[in-house]
């Protein structure tokens, strides 16, 4: 029997994810109903509600972004803030399940000592789906339940649950056709989080290119939307026409991904995909053989990723940027964007709020390149590099330096191809690139705090280093997108390096809360290194 | 001279005591076994010695200086090649080699050419498809295309076939004649019965028994099971046997290594038939001396 013992496998999965799913479910929720509740805090009569929905109708961008409003109602702009963006996430969630319960443990060698047991062929492909798919009906209803909270209509709750719960499910059903293809687990998550990158996109063209419906506030989707999941889980449409027919097409659309990677699966061996594998150089080049060439080569593909990524928001953003007037003219709109923004002209505090988002984003970079060191030290390859003439120091600043140079490249990318982009529909290309430039590299300073931070935790508690890590960063996120507007107390919103930034370019930047952040950032660094310096490696 | 020199290491990490005043002395220009079970702190006392954790208490001194104060000078003289060999998915075999060895101080061209032929390597090929055993090559590669004064090498053939496991002994005893000293964990008494001087055995973060092979030859006893014409008598009065099942006309038993002769005797004069005699494992020997005692005689 091919699905033999998927039950054991199953459990055992839940029983290793029982904290992360549980964490993953209630902060999308949470997510999901804090939106919920700004927006009603935010629009207070239904006349804004319905300024606020045919606003969003007639801005190209952010129907591009977040997708339009379903009706004139706050359920509907809590949709149209929050649904795209909790499927994305919904969908990562998945992505990062199915990957970790199929080829990590092949990868890890788990999956050779399961598979001998007496464990079917498919079975660990069918338990990861069968835990992917559970954690998306539990995700279903903890958002519906966190936006009936809210005091939100029933059935538009519901189906804005199912909407998001679907668009989860249907990509473990893309990241389990992706796991029989790629090389590797992480070329894995690479090939799902692309199609993700797909389907968002396809969408946000779709949204874009749509016909506006004569109330002036929901739009019809263009043609490229009906090509993504995301843009499927759209038209369930809740709190405005509110249809179910996307179920079907959800459900048609996984049981064929999942045939194909059951099919995929019993074409290949385990431990390998069905892409062949390219074989490399033979000898190391020279500018491989150091600790900062070594860390170089492995943070390059990584980088250029972002460096693409962020060029493409940055042209988005700065292309829209004459258009701001237009778009966010409504006094609501525009007293929003200064709340994130900064005062100053609207496009000044629209290019504060952007960038200054994007700063923390960027982070996630930066984050991503200096665990590295916590990865290499569990299980990887510290243990027998730091045997050779390498001292710890000398490892930790090559990584750091590397994590640190490529954020200088991402927010220069992101400065660049905003300004290029804005000074060309403005129509003055050096000041839009030498003030977007300034804006975007001064995050540097936050982010040098936060990269701290991450050294700091990793030399002197290096267990919780990780968690620790990610922890700040979601703190950072949430204070820079939401704390303003959910008018979180000032002492809570200081936590985050990121709002002693001037918003740029609407103020001026000053030499003080850099100089502050610099020294800050170099005493925990120091901390860090020392920490490390003197503590056990915990290797495995 | 020595080049490794342990005196009453303790390690502990939370309540788990690692090491309980191990001692350890390995001599320059010695194949040192180091011996123990599964979690006996071979590893840990490795750890240590390459200063990757700090020590509670006690001594340890490494090609005369401190492992933790002074690792990067020492590492420049050592090459250690660890039991489990983790390194970068992306990054080929070949570039491994290059890499470790270019860290360590410099690799030798023409041994390392030598060294991937004779492992049998693909270099090209990255390390995320290699199997344990390759990995455990483009190791052992980069540590034997080292020129250095010590090998520290942590279960270093798990995972090798046995031709590979040859090749591997060769190169050990290379080592030996050109003078370099080689520590060598492992729990396979074969292993080391085939290339060591000198033994330490650990068990429970103690050393047990400390020596040269023929010291402990008495802790060896070796399992026969015979298959005779006439009946298998008078085994169990034979100096130095032990064990002794009768079942009709075959027999097993365990017999101390140095009476075999007598027992070969007696045995031929009944015939044998068939006969197999397999070496005592590691954890037998441990269960029969030390079994009935708590470790370490807490």
């Amino acid at each position: 029997m091919s699905m033999t013992a998927t039950g054991v496998l199953a459990r055992l999965a839940v029983r290793r994810d029982r904290v992360r799913l549980t964490v993953w479910l209630l902060a999308l929720a949470a997510l999901v109903g804090s939106t919920a509740s700004a927006i009603e805090g935010l629009y207070a009569t239904p006349a804004a509600v319905a300024e606020n929905a045919a606003i969003r109708a007639s801005s190209v961008v952010a129907r591009a972004f977040t997708g339009p409003a379903t009706g004139g109602n706050v359920g509907a702009l809590a949709v149209a803030e929050a649904l795209v963006f909790t499927c994305v996430l919904a969908a990562l969630m998945n992505v990062l399940t199915v990957v970790r319960h199929t080829r990590q443990n092949e990868e890890l060698g788990r999956a050779e000592l399961t598979g001998s047991t007496a464990v079917g062929r498919h079975a660990g492909l069918a338990a990861a789906l069968l835990v992917a798919a559970v954690a998306d009906v539990l995700l279903a209803g903890v958002c519906a339940v966190a936006l009936l909270a809210n005091g939100l209509p029933v059935a538009g709750s519901i189906a804005a649950g199912a909407a998001i719960g679907a668009s989860g499910l249907a990509f473990a059903g893309i990241t389990a056709v992706a796991a029989q293809v790629a090389e590797g687990a992480r070329a894995a998550i690479g090939l799902a989080s692309a199609a993700l990158g797909l389907a968002y996109l396809l969408r946000a063209v779709g949204d874009a290119t749509g016909e506006t419906g004569p109330d002036g506030m929901t739009v019809t989707a263009a043609w490229p939307s009906w090509l993504s999941p995301i843009g499927w889980a759209q038209r369930f449409e809740p709190y405005g026409d509110q249809r179910w027919w996307p179920l079907a097409l959800f459900g048609l659309f996984t049981a064929a991904t999942l045939g194909l990677a059951g099919w995929l699966s019993a074409h290949r061996d385990v431990g390998t995909g069905m892409m062949p594998v390219r074989r490399g150089r033979t000898r190391a080049t020279r500018s491989l053989r150091t600790p900062f060439g070594l860390a170089w080569r492995l943070q390059r593909g990584t980088l250029l990723g972002w460096l693409v990524g962020v060029a493409v928001f940055g042209l988005a953003f700065g292309g829209i940027g004459d258009q701001v007037d237009d778009l966010f003219g409504s006094e609501q709109s525009a007293e929003l964007m200064r709340q994130l923004g900064g005062g100053g002209s609207l496009v000044d505090a629209y290019f504060a709020a952007m960038m200054g988002l994007m700063g923390v984003v960027v982070a996630g970079y930066t984050l991503q390149a200096l665990l590295r060191l916590r990865g290499d030290e569990t299980g990887g390859p510290a243990e027998i590099v730091l045997a050779t003439a390498v001292s710890r120091t000398r490892w930790l600043v090559a990584h750091v330096l590397v994590a640190l140079a490529g954020t200088v490249l991402v927010l220069f990318a992101l400065g660049l191809g905003t300004g290029l982009a804005y000074g060309v529909v403005a129509g003055d290309l050096t000041a839009a690139v030498g003030d977007l430039l300034v804006t975007t590299v001064a995050q540097l300073a936050p982010t040098l705090v936060l990269a701290g931070f991450v050294v700091a935790v990793f030399g002197l508690v290096p267990r919780a280093a990780v968690a620790l890590a990610w922890a700040a960063f979601a703190v950072c996120l949430v204070v820079g997108q939401f704390g303003a507007l959910l008018e979180l107390p000032e002492p809570l919103i200081d936590v985050s390096p990121f709002s002693h930034l001037p918003d740029l370019p609407a103020q001026a930047l000053t030499a003080g809360p850099v100089a502050a952040m610099a020294g800050l950032s170099v005493l925990l660094l120091a901390l860090g290194a020392v920490g490390y310096r003197r503590r056990n490696l915990t290797l495995h | 001279m020595t080049a490794i020199e342990v005196d009453g290491l303790v390690k502990t990490f939370g309540d788990t005591v690692a090491l309980d005043r191990l001692d350890l002395t390995v001599h320059t220009g010695e194949v040192h076994g180091f011996l123990g079970p599964n979690g006996a702190g071979k590893s840990t006392t490795i750890r240590v010695l390459l200063g990757l954790l700090r020590k509670d208490s006690g001594r340890a001194t490494l090609l005369g200086g401190d492992p933790w104060r002074d690792a990067v000078a020492l590492h420049r003289r050592l090459a250690y090649v660890p039991g489990d060999v983790n390194l970068w998915p992306n990054l080929t075999g070949g570039e491994a080699i290059d890499l470790l060895g270019t860290l360590r101080g410099g690799l030798a061209e023409h041994r390392r050419r030598e060294l991937v032929d004779l492992f049998d390597l693909d270099p090209g090929k990255r390390m995320r498809t290699y199997s344990k055993g390759n990995r455990q090559k483009v190791a052992l590669i980069s540590a034997f295309a080292s020129d250095v004064e010590l090998y520290v090498l942590d279960e270093p053939t798990s995972g090798l076939d046995p031709l590979m496991e040859a090749v591997f002994q060769d190169c050990v005893r290379d080592l030996r004649d050109a003078g370099r000293t080689v520590l060598l964990s492992s729990h396979i008494l074969a292993e080391v019965e085939k290339l060591c001087d000198r033994v330490s055995i650990i068990r429970s973060g103690r050393t047990v028994e400390s020596g040269s092979l023929t010291d402990l030859r008495h802790l060896t006893r070796t399992s026969i099971s015979v298959e005779t014409a006439a009946p298998p008598d008078g085994l169990a009065g034979l100096a130095g046997v032990h064990d002794v099942a009768v079942d009709g006309h075959r027999a097993r038993l365990e017999v101390e290594t140095e009476r075999l002769p007598d027992v070969h005797r007696h045995l031929a004069g009944l015939g044998v038939r068939s006969l197999t005699s397999t070496p005592p494992t590691l954890e037998e020997l441990f269960l029969r001396h030390y079994g009935d005692q708590p470790a370490g005689a807490r």
